[in-house]
Order: C-alpha cells, then sequence, then structure tokens
C-alpha cells in the first residue's frame, strides 16, 4: 500500500498584478476525497494546475510525497491523473489510438486489459475505434477519465468531473471516485452540491482572497 | 541635482569640442586632432555615432540582464527595467544606424552598403523590431514578460556572431573590418589612431551619453510603474 | 524513447491533418515558380543562384515549421502534453519532428532548384554537403525554440517569420557564403572558419533553448 502525501505551504498566485489567493495551506496525507469550493473565477481551476504542476505557484511551494520521498517535479506527471473541462484530447485520433500513443510518450507498458476494462466502464467499449471527432461532449468527458486513470496513478486532480455528463455518466463517476479514493488521494474542484458531498473536508477559496 | 548640471556641462562641452576643434596633419596644441588617413574631416562622428551605438547595445544588455532577473524571481517590475531599456535602446540604435549611413555617403559614397557592421546594426534593429512586435501581441502580463524575457536572451546570444565574428570573415569597409589595410586582423573595437585629446574628447562623450542614458532609463521605467499603479487605483475606482 | 514516441504520434496526426506538409509543398512550389517568372529568360549571375536558395528554404521554413507547437495550442492540446511527458522530452519530439521537416523539405527543395537553374552548379560536393547538414539542424533548433514562444503569443502566423529572421540571420548568411565557397569549388581551408561558425551556431542555441524551454512551456 502507498502512502501519498500532499502539502501546500503558503502558495498564493497572482495573473500580473491581480491576486488570486493568498496564504494557501493544506495538509493531506490519508487516503480520501477532498474538495475545492469556490464561485466562478475564484481560482479553483488555478489551483488545481498548481497543485498538478502546470502553472508554477508565485509564492510558496506544493509537495508532493510517495512513501516518505519527494517527487521531483520532472517525474511528477508520472504520478497523477487529471480531468478538466478544459481538458481536450486528440480530435483527428479514436479513442484507441489517443491510449496507445499518449501510453507510448508517458513511457509506460500498453496495458491492453486495463484500457478494455477502463473503456468498458464509462461504456466506450463499442465506440473506441471511433474517432474523437465524432464523439459528444459526454463522451469526451467519460474519455478524459480513461486518460487519467490509464496509467494508475497515485493521486487523482478533477475540476468539475461531472460536467457535460448525464445521469447514467455522472453515477459511474461517483461509483469510481469512491472507489479509487479508497487507495489514493482525489482532489475534486466543482460547484455542484453532488461532488462536494462526498469530499470528507473542503476549501472554501473565498477565505483566502486577502 | 548636482550631477545633472555637471551632466549638462560635460555634455556641452563635449557637443562644442566634437565639432570645432580643427582637425590638422600635425597636431601642436592640444584642442588640435589629427588627421587619420581615410577618415580626414569624417572622423569627427566617432563622438556621436560611435556613443549611440555604445548604447544601442548597453540598451540590449541591460533590457537581457533584467530579463534573466525576471526569470528568475518573476518580478514585473525587473519587466518593466527591461522594457523601458529596450525602448531607449532602440532610440539610441535608430540613430546610430542614420549618423553611420549619412556618414558612410560621404566616406564610402553610398548611405547603405552591406558592410558586416551595417548588417549588425540592421540585424540589432530587427532585434528590437521583432521584440516590441512580440510584446504588443501579448495580452496577459505575465505571458509577455516571460516570452518577451525568453526571446530577447536567445536573440542576445547571436549578437557574438555579428559584432565578433561576421567582421572578420566577411570583407568590410568599416575601420576594424577584416581587410583594413592599417589595422589588419580586423576587430570589435576600432583602433582609431586618435591622439591624446581627441580620446579625452571621445571617452568624455562615452561617459557623458552613458550617464544621460541611464537618467533616461530611470525616468523611464519609473514612469512605467506609475502608470501601473495609476491603471490599478482607476480600475478599483 | 519517449521522445520518438511523440514524434511518431505528430507524424500520425500529419498524416491526417495534412496540417504541415500541405502548406509545405504548395510554398515551395510558389516561391520556385515566382522566382522563375521574375527571372524570364535572362541569365542569373552564378552567386545569385546560391543566395536564392537560401531565400526559398527561409520562406518555406517559415511557412510550416511554426506547425509543431502552435496546432497543439490552437487545438488545446498541449495539456495533454503537460500531463504526460517532461518538457525536454516535449523539446525533444518537437525537435525531431522538425529537423525530419527541414531535412526533407530541404532535399526536395535542393533538387527541384538544381534541376530548374542551370547556373546552380556545385564545385565542391562534400562542403555544401556539409553546409547543407549543419545549416539545416541549425534552422530546425531556432525555429522549433521560437515556434513555441509563438504558440504562447496572441499573433500566431504572421509574428512567426517576423522573430525568426534575426535570430536566424547569422546562419542564413554563413550558410550564403559557403554555398557561394562550394560554388565556385573552394578549398576546405578557405571554407573552415564558416563551418565552424556554425557548429557553434548549432551548438549555441540547442544550449539556450535546453536552458529556456522550461519558461516558455509552463505558464
Amino acid at each position: 500500500m502507498n502512502k501519498y502525501y500532499l502539502l501546500a505551504e503558503d502558495i498564493s498566485k497572482k495573473f500580473g498584478r491581480r491576486l488570486i489567493f493568498n496564504g494557501l495551506n493544506f495538509e493531506y496525507n490519508h487516503n480520501g476525497i477532498y474538495g475545492i469550493a469556490g464561485i466562478n473565477g475564484s481560482g479553483k481551476s488555478t489551483l488545481i494546475k498548481i497543485i498538478a504542476g502546470i502553472i508554477s505557484p508565485s509564492s510558496g511551494k506544493v509537495i508532493h510525497k510517495l512513501d516518505d520521498k519527494v517527487i521531483e517535479e520532472e517525474k511528477l506527471h508520472n504520478y497523477v491523473g487529471f480531468v478538466a473541462p478544459y481538458l481536450i484530447m486528440y480530435e483527428e485520433f479514436s479513442a484507441w489510438e489517443n491510449l496507445t500513443h499518449i501510453s507510448k510518450i508517458r513511457g509506460i507498458e500498453f496495458n491492453k486489459e486495463l484500457f478494455n476494462s477502463l473503456l468498458n466502464d464509462f461504456l466506450l467499449i463499442k465506440r473506441k475505434n471511433d474517432l474523437v471527432k465524432t464523439y459528444s461532449s459526454g463522451m469526451k468527458q467519460r474519455l478524459k477519465f480513461i486518460f487519467a486513470l490509464m496509467h494508475s496513478p497515485k493521486i487523482l486532480l478533477m475540476d468539475e468531473p461531472t460536467s457535460n455528463l448525464d445521469d447514467e455518466g455522472k453515477e459511474t463517476v461517483y461509483r469510481i471516485v469512491n472507489r479509487e479514493g479508497k487507495n489514493k488521494i482525489i482532489v475534486i474542484a466543482s460547484n455542484e452540491r453532488t461532488d462536494l458531498d462526498m469530499c470528507s473536508t473542503k476549501i472554501e477559496l473565498e477565505d483566502y482572497k486577502k | 541635482m548636482a550631477w545633472k548640471i555637471f551632466l549638462f556641462i560635460l555634455l556641452t562641452f563635449v557637443l562644442i569640442a566634437g565639432i570645432s576643434f580643427p582637425i590638422v596633419e600635425n597636431p601642436k596644441v592640444w584642442y588640435q586632432f589629427p588627421l587619420i588617413p581615410g577618415l580626414k574631416e569624417n572622423a569627427k562622428i566617432i563622438f556621436f555615432h560611435v556613443p549611440s551605438a555604445w548604447l544601442a547595445v548597453i540598451g540590449f544588455l541591460m533590457s537581457t540582464i533584467y530579463s534573466i532577473k525576471y526569470l528568475r524571481k518573476k518580478n514585473l517590475d525587473d519587466d518593466a527595467k527591461s522594457y523601458s531599456a529596450a525602448q531607449l535602446g532602440l532610440i539610441f540604435c535608430i540613430l546610430a544606424t542614420i549618423t553611420g549611413a549619412v556618414w558612410a555617403k560621404f566616406a564610402w559614397g553610398s548611405f547603405w552598403s552591406w558592410d558586416p557592421r551595417q548588417t549588425s546594426i540592421f540585424a540589432l534593429l530587427l532585434i528590437y523590431g521583432a521584440w516590441f512586435a512580440l510584446r504588443s501581441s501579448i495580452e496577459s502580463e505575465d505571458k509577455r514578460a516571460t516570452l518577451s524575457a525568453v526571446y530577447s536572451i536567445i536573440a542576445f546570444v547571436t549578437v557574438p556572431f555579428f559584432v565578433f565574428i561576421m567582421p572578420r570573415i566577411m570583407d568590410g569597409l568599416h575601420p576594424g573590418s577584416a581587410d583594413d589595410k592599417v589595422t589588419p586582423g580586423g576587430g570589435p573595437i576600432v583602433d582609431f589612431r586618435m591622439n591624446d585629446s581627441m580620446l579625452v574628447i571621445f571617452f568624455l562623450s562615452l561617459i557623458g551619453f552613458t550617464i544621460l542614458y541611464y537618467w533616461m532609463w530611470k525616468i523611464g521605467y519609473k514612469s512605467l510603474l506609475y502608470k501601473e499603479k495609476l491603471n490599478k487605483k482607476l480600475i478599483r475606482g | 524513447m519517449k521522445p520518438y514516441a511523440l514524434f511518431k504520434k505528430d507524424y500520425h496526426s500529419e498524416l491526417r491533418t495534412r496540417y504541415a506538409i500541405n502548406s509545405l509543398t504548395m510554398f515551395i512550389i510558389v516561391a520556385l515558380s515566382v522566382i522563375l517568372f521574375s527571372i524570364g529568360n535572362e541569365k542569373v549571375p552564378q552567386n545569385l543562384t546560391g543566395g536564392l536558395l537560401w531565400v526559398v528554404i527561409f520562406f518555406s521554413a517559415m511557412s510550416g515549421l511554426s506547425r509543431a507547437f502552435v496546432s497543439e495550442e490552437e487545438r488545446g492540446t498541449s495539456l495533454i502534453l503537460h500531463l504526460i511527458a517532461a518538457p525536454t522530452t516535449i523539446f525533444n519530439g518537437k525537435l525531431l519532428f522538425n529537423l525530419i521537416l527541414v531535412f526533407l523539405m530541404n532535399i526536395v527543395i535542393t533538387i527541384l532548384y538544381s534541376a530548374l537553374f542551370e547556373e546552380f552548379i556545385i564545385r565542391n560536393f562534400l562542403l555544401f554537403f556539409l553546409t547543407f547538414i549543419l545549416s539545416n539542424i541549425g534552422l530546425a533548433i531556432a525555429s522549433t525554440i521560437i515556434a513555441a514562444i509563438i504558440s504562447k503569443a496572441g499573433a500566431k502566423g504572421t509574428l512567426y517569420p517576423v522573430l525568426s529572421f534575426p535570430i536566424l540571420l547569422p546562419l542564413i548568411l554563413i550558410s550564403v557564403m559557403l554555398t557561394s565557397y562550394s560554388m565556385i569549388g573552394a578549398s576546405f581551408a578557405d571554407a573552415k572558419m564558416g563551418l565552424a561558425v556554425l557548429v557553434s551556431y548549432d551548438v549555441i542555441m540547442l544550449t539556450v533553448s535546453y536552458m529556456l524551454f522550461d519558461f516558455i512551456w509552463k505558464d
């Protein structure tokens, strides 16, 4: 059993001279589901991107540790799974081609059984050879979950995970989030009440504006 | 205040001395300049042309240094300093190009002849132009600062090719080029064969223009910072 | 290995979308025919043909090489790359793609060019070959890092040649010089300095690109 540890130390972010949030501290050292709440434009996506290491904070730092060893920034992408509405898959490829190319660029083994079971979980198995271009927005959203889980990440970061999904899709997501939450840290940034109800603790971004 | 008066006197002296001191074949009095073969009366341009070219390079250098500083600390004030330095650098670059071209008309017979040094100052102009074009195309302040800093560093590493290498491997007309018969071998700094009084005025002019540049640069970036503060206040109401 | 996988992804994507190849091919044809029309039946001085070759190469490069990064940024897929690979991997992969594209493009241009211009005769073939390889490498490196910059900036297409030209100018000047050397059949001793400059340009550009790519890539 891996022990993952996520620490945010006094992080703040400014865009230009505009402050997004300031003096943000949190520490997650148990597996479970954690939430980030805030109104539109409060910086939820910014925070989740900072945790994922896609953008750097203006001050402070985020530390990821696995089994008490700090994960280097260069290798962080191997441990993080990420879902967001603004994540866009390669539309000129099919779902299957997306997964093959991505697993090769990641340098992980091409795990046919895992991919097939994920495609099965997210109800895409029948359309796996169709171009992503032809998918509906809900199907694209489900494909992103497969993308996030394909390398068995140690931490899952989700920005509005249930956007564009129908009830059946939401059910699937909740089922899988609850299953995965038992053995990894999941951070969810969302406005949806039902999303946030799964979380054990919540960060209200409005508290960090000054 | 005192240094501003000093600067005024210094530049006035350089201006008067540079233009009015006569050039004679065998200088006897302190205010006479020697005759340099090939340059003649035209030699006086060095008091104004060389400082402009020098400041064009200094502006670029400072802009790059503050770019590196910005990339390290991500402080937008450094970006303002870099921007102000580049603005002045561009002005002096244009001045150096024009004074050089006018001089070339009388010395070499045409305004422009793609001498390696003309090529390099042209490249510097292009770099400045591209840099400002890049800045104006980016909306977000952080991105603008980061990308223009990166670009100015990339552009900066091409400078040695223009300044040190091109003049040596390509034939040129400029004093100090590879096939300059008086100083064979050429080099980045021109050996002007000046006498002492000419050298003193030349260096006084360099010092004067550099102080002027520094003063202008300080006013430039401070006004940029004030402008930003004012904008912020106006937006917040 | 990972950069090669990224290259294969880009290659596969290029086969599907024909983003770069189509515009490149058309550009080569257009540029060459404009030169041919403007020359007409005149006889071109030999040293001019060497220079014109690099004009065609520069502008063709400007039409196609920015695709590597701009296509990812335009379609919003660069976030995926952020999530699956380290910055050096990304840069290596894109550089590999551009290197192969530059070599293909320039081989086609040179072959077409020597078929169409009778005055374009290379007397020192080995020298031309070395110049060709070294300057192609430099062209690919510089255009990749500039493409990364403009992909993050607002005005994409128009800015690319503007930003690239000053950076590529030393490379182009030396290449033109070395090409004319190889056309008059100069010996290696004469061209030694020029070749050394090309090598140092390639090395310096590569080093700077690796140092700065992280800053561009992480917004």
